[in-house]
């Protein structure tokens, strides 16, 4: 099949993951109306979720979870030396996600609280991109699939894909949402990166910042709105730090 | 105009007629704002005890169903070494009624731009030519500036425009279409008292304007293009698209490829943009004529006091004010007209 006159690459692909809840591997065999047509325009070559064989023989790498352990740092250079393309999967990959909250906390009491006896090693939880080079972000918790599918058509018919410009606020709009802070609720939407069709404050709860910051987000002024509709500066920013991909910009 | 007067009662039974035979959108009250002030939307109904005439105004205009906010223009095929083509422009008949007069002043100003210009759009006339309007008078909203850009009366652009005169409405028939619908129901004819009490009822509604000063405003702004007013208002803007997309008159729009997953189906996709978008005036090369905020929200204004009035001799804009209710950051267009008009002159 070629489109329109260019024959696919069909790359061959590879799903890891490091830690996270799988839950972005999960959306990857989502969507049930094109989830052969997605399955098959790659060649699966390692993917516990849907496949036993294993292979070292990829070409594009898909990084699940954030990167809390040595060993897990030396697994990821292994994968980049392999991979021609490398793409960190969902939040916790881009972000370090709700994984790095623990980093502000005393390791061997949250050790203590998880584990209880059975301590576990654990290094600060980091984003991909803070370890090895990446070549691709794709936010989200979970990650939404038709964007997965359009940079998937990318990486195969070189269909040209950006990320919008906008942030969340701009589609949720155009589903006639009345604004959740108009409602009272604190809501990430004008600072994080659109694309994902709003679906949390669209369903009356307000945005998480789970995609991280839009392309040039104005925080200040969000936060002077925050302010202005009596938000206590703690609840804002652990809101914004919920995900994690705000860090550096508070 | 031709006028008729319609009881009460005759206009239930027009509406059940109008909701027995076709797809009726008419404000609703879909809930409270936290501050419990009632918020509607323009909502399909089924049953005449749904929709809410008394509204002061939709957070959304009713542009959405001429001009939807996506839309997809044109979908192909590929079959073996052939591909076919499929355009579908939406005919089915529809009424949209309560719409205030800056609603309908709205529609006849896209109508200027994608009905009557050099490029007609096929999609926004089809919707158009099929749509019933049936407007209704109303005093002035908050915020809201109709009369300082001549949009608070309308005589044309709808098929029956109502007046309240309490027992009874006062109605404006516009089109054959119009007044074929309202024949049947027991319409009356206007009496001298009827034209009495719906002047008197526009006077009372004309008399509750706080007047906006819009004077010269285009060569104004012209000289005050470098003021600081772009950039103390510009410093505040989220960039979120918001303001445009409750806009009844904001028209532009994207265009977006969209192939399927098989590589078999293709589509050119419409979404209506913001031109306080980010990338809005992006182009080849990384450039981007307007990469700061305060030129995008200055330009938006331009093109709605000043680019538009170039063209068509009036304002884009119907002063509804639903941009400034919508930005979080309250960047409303009175406050910036008066202080542009308040501004020490250069």
């Amino acid at each position: 099949m070629k489109y329109l006159g260019i024959k696919p690459k069909r790359p061959k692909i590879a799903v890891f993951d490091f830690t996270g809840c799988e839950g972005c591997e999960l959306q990857l065999v989502n969507k049930e109306e094109t989830v052969i047509d997605f399955l098959g325009s790659v060649d699966v070559i390692n993917f516990r979720e849907i496949s036993s064989t294993i292979s070292n023989d990829f070409e594009v790498a898909f990084i699940e979870g954030a990167i809390t352990r040595d060993d897990e740092i030396n697994r990821l250079n292994e994968i980049r030396e392999q991979a021609k393309v490398l793409i960190a999967l969902g939040s916790c990959a881009c972000f370090g996600g709700v994984n790095r909250l623990k980093n502000a906390y005393d390791f061997k009491k949250a050790n203590q609280e998880v584990y209880g006896k059975q301590h576990k090693e654990t290094l600060p939880a980091r984003a991909v991109k803070e370890i090895i080079a990446v070549d691709l972000q794709i936010p989200g918790c979970p990650v939404d699939k038709p964007e997965v599918e359009r940079i998937v058509q990318h990486l195969v018919w070189d269909v040209p894909y950006q990320f919008p410009a906008y942030p969340v606020c701009f589609e949720c709009k155009q589903q006639y949402t009345t604004c959740v802070f108009e409602l009272g609720q604190l809501c990430l939407g004008p600072v994080t990166q659109g694309g994902c069709r709003a679906p949390c404050p669209v369903g009356g709860s307000g945005c998480w910042g789970c995609r991280g910051p839009a392309a040039d987000p104005h925080l200040k002024e969000f936060l002077q709105i925050a302010d202005e509709r009596e938000f206590s500066r703690k609840e804002i920013n652990e809101r914004l730090s919920f995900y994690s991909g705000f860090e550096g910009m508070l | 105009m031709l006028f008729k007067t319609l009881s009460k009662p005759e206009f239930r039974n027009l509406v059940d007629l109008l909701l027995g035979s076709t797809e009726v959108i008419a404000p609703k009250q879909i809930g409270v704002n936290n501050d419990g002030k009632p918020l509607h939307h323009y909502l399909p109904v089924q049953e005449f005890e749904e929709i809410d005439l008394e509204y002061e105004i939709t957070e959304y205009s009713a542009k959405s169903y001429f001009l939807p906010f996506r839309e997809n223009l044109s979908s192909c095929r590929f079959e073996d070494d052939d591909w076919t083509q499929e355009i579908h422009y939406r005919l089915q008949p529809r009424v949209l009624m309560g719409l205030h007069s800056c609603d309908i002043n709205a529609l006849l100003k896209l109508d200027k731009v994608l009905a009557g210009d050099r490029f007609p759009s096929p999609y926004f006339i089809s919707r158009r030519r099929n749509t019933f309007i049936i407007g209704i008078d109303h005093y002035p909203c908050e915020g809201g500036f109709c009369q300082s850009v001549g949009a608070d009366v309308v005589t044309h652009g709808f098929d029956l425009y109502l007046t309240d005169l309490g027992d009874r409405y006062f109605v404006a028939i516009n089109s054959d279409h119009g007044y074929n619908v309202l024949m049947q129901v027991d319409a009356k004819d206007t009496t001298g008292q009827d034209n009495k009490d719906y002047l008197e009822a526009r006077q009372r509604i004309a008399s509750k304007f706080e007047p906006l000063n819009m004077h010269n405003l285009p060569n104004l702004m012209d000289i005050e293009f470098e003021s600081e007013v772009w950039k103390r208002w510009g410093k505040k803007c989220l960039s979120c698209g918001s303001c445009t997309m409750v806009c009844p008159t904001c028209y532009c729009y994207g265009v977006d490829e969209r192939v399927s997953m098989d590589g078999r189906e293709g589509a050119k996709v419409k979404q209506l943009y913001s031109c306080n978008l980010l990338d809005f005036a992006a182009v080849a090369g990384g450039h981007n004529f307007r990469a700061d905020r305060e030129t995008r929200l200055k330009y938006r204004y331009y093109h709605q006091h000043r680019g538009f009035m170039e063209t068509y001799e009036e304002p884009l804009c119907v002063g509804c004010n639903r941009c400034g209710r919508v930005c979080l950051a309250g960047i409303n267009p009175p406050e910036i007209i008066r202080d542009l008009q308040t501004e020490d002159q250069v």
